[in-house]
């Protein structure tokens, strides 16, 4: 066990001092790997974010019914007292033309317009909140209520998240598609990296082999080399993301403020960390181990 | 001991290297192996670590027939034995110090006592005050002599040497040779190609005269 150990500690201090010996390629070999994985995992923490968006907007499943402008007040009331009574509904909320037109006016910037206006050309709102969600209450209500006295519209408000997670469902399976291929791509650079350290090294192979050391012993750097690539790669990638990332959110925020959201893309989660070095390196093994079956066997001492 | 029954080998271009050779080399023994280049030596020494395998015949060592040996087990066999090659294989890549190293990865000693049998090594060969030079520093003869440390670091009971004194003036070649007779004084049984005649009359030893792969006779003590 202790010389079990030992070995490996010595197959990764060679692995790390052949990744030192070529600093520039390992470190472009590096950037190579990075950009084939950031493309997949920022695609995946973009996708994450818009997941987070629409189940935020899903919680809570709205209609808003739109009256006509010339109803009386006095029948906005009436509907929404009615709509207060029906079990489906959690909550009712009015939002008077007035009212309307006043936050319009608290916005900055279209106090000028507003006054423009002349008349209000608002209507009163009810924003419905259901009690049971599910899209089949949902749209029954806002059927229901489009058909009501005095109603010009009757608009489910979720609609919006449900496109979003149609659309994210198409996200998805094109970053599968497109993770897929990059994982090929990995495997190949990692094969060929490997490849070429192997002929460099084709010296130190023979001899390891003439004083006794095992296939095994001799692949165990090599395919820590692979997995050494893959990690730095991983890390590369993560820089690239997590940069990206701020980037778009600084844009982001300024969106989100205009519908009164703080909402951040979020950075991929610890789990994801790990789950993202764990694969690339994974793959840099595996590009490794192919590389490593194919050619040190063709090394043998004459 | 080191048995050679009926062993032929022929390359796979059709060259006859060995023809039916049979030899017993006892345990502490020290043994010339000479004749004419092309003759065979080379390619008898490297039937023994099972670098080649013979076409017929057998090879044991210490009772193993290595030509009939699984390629797994190979590298163990390896570890018993001293190997010094007629174009050395040293790695330029690292440190006359490293180099000894090589072998000792493979054996459980704690660093001190590894670097304690480096240095031991080198200082046998005279090489002590060359550890941090690279290889290519070192002259043809002290090349020689690196390669002789790396092969005997592991303190192995079988020592063989393909040419370990080509290419060197007289007075240098007798200095080497001298160190495979002192390691044979202590017990190890050496094994050693050369074409040179004049050398071997200075041993009072066995000599094998190999010509055209077939053994032409032995001379010396046996
Ligand atoms: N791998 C090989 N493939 C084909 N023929 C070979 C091979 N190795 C050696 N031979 C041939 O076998 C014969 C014996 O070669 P070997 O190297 O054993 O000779 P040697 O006695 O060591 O010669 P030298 O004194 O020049 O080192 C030579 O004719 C050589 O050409
Ligand atoms: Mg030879």
């Amino acid at each position: 066990m202790r010389s079990w150990l030992r070995q490996h500690r010595l197959a990764l201090a060679a692995a790390a001092r052949k990744w030192l010996a070529q600093r520039a390629a390992a470190l472009l070999n590096a950037l190579a790997l990075g950009v084939a994985l950031a493309l997949p995992a920022g695609g995946f923490a973009l996708l994450e974010g818009l997941q987070a968006l629409s189940t935020r907007s899903a919680i809570d499943p709205q209609v808003s019914v739109f009256m006509r402008t010339d109803v009386a007040p006095q029948a906005t009331q009436q509907l929404a007292a009615r709509l207060r009574r029906d079990p489906r509904v959690h909550r009712v909320r009015l939002i008077t033309r007035e009212d309307a037109l006043q936050s319009l006016r608290d916005t900055s910037g279209l106090a000028d317009v507003v006054s423009a206006l002349g008349s209000n050309p608002l209507p009163d709102t009810l924003v419905v909140t259901v009690a049971a969600s599910g899209e089949k209450t949902l749209d029954q209500l806002a059927e229901e209520l489009g058909r009501a006295p005095g109603v010009a519209q009757a608009q489910v408000d979720a609609l919006w998240a449900r496109r979003l997670a149609a659309l994210e469902r198409v996200g998805r399976l094109a970053l599968v598609l497109v993770a897929g291929i990059l994982a090929v791509g990995l495997v190949a650079i990692a094969f060929n990296t490997i490849r070429l350290q192997i002929l460099t090294l084709r010296d130190e192979i023979e001899v390891s082999k003439l004083i006794g050391a095992t296939d095994a012993f001799i692949q165990r750097p090599f395919l820590y080399l692979g997995l050494l690539q893959g990690l730095a790669g991983a890390l590369v990638a993560l820089g690239l993301v997590w940069g990206a990332l701020a980037l778009l959110n600084t844009e982001v925020a300024g969106l989100a403020r205009t519908y009164g959201s703080d909402f951040r893309l979020p950075f991929l989660s610890l789990g994801e960390v790990v789950g993202l070095a764990l694969i690339a390196g994974g793959l840099g093994w595996l590009g490794a181990y192919m590389s490593v079956s194919k050619y040190l066997r063709e090394i043998e001492p004459a | 001991m080191i048995s050679f029954s009926a062993v032929s080998k022929r390359f796979p271009g059709g060259k006859e290297a060995l023809r039916g050779l049979s030899f017993t080399v006892e345990d502490g023994e020290l043994l010339f192996i000479t004749g004419h280049s092309g003759a065979g030596k080379s390619t008898l020494l490297k039937l023994i670590p099972a670098i080649e395998r013979p076409s017929s015949g057998t090879v044991l060592v210490n009772g193993q027939n290595v030509g009939a040996l699984k390629p797994a087990a190979i590298p163990y066999l390896r570890r018993n034995l001293g190997l010094v090659f007629q174009d050395q294989k040293l790695l330029y890549d690292r440190s006359v110090y490293d180099n000894v190293m090589l072998p000792l990865v493979f054996s459980d000693h704690s660093p001190r006592e590894a670097a304690r049998r480096v240095r031991a090594a080198l200082d046998k060969v005279g090489l002590l005050g060359r550890e941090r030079a690279n290889p290519i520093q070192l002259s043809g003869g002290e090349q020689q002599r690196l390669a002789i440390a790396r092969a005997v670091v592991n303190r192995p009971s079988i020592l063989i040497a393909d040419e370990p004194t080509a290419n060197l003036d007289i007075d240098s070649a007798g200095d080497i040779l001298d160190i495979f007779v002192e390691f044979n004084r202590v017990g190890v049984n050496v094994l050693l190609a050369t074409h040179d005649l004049g050398l071997v009359e200075r041993f009072a030893t066995r000599v094998l005269r190999l010509s055209e792969g077939r053994l032409l006779g032995e001379s010396g003590a046996g």
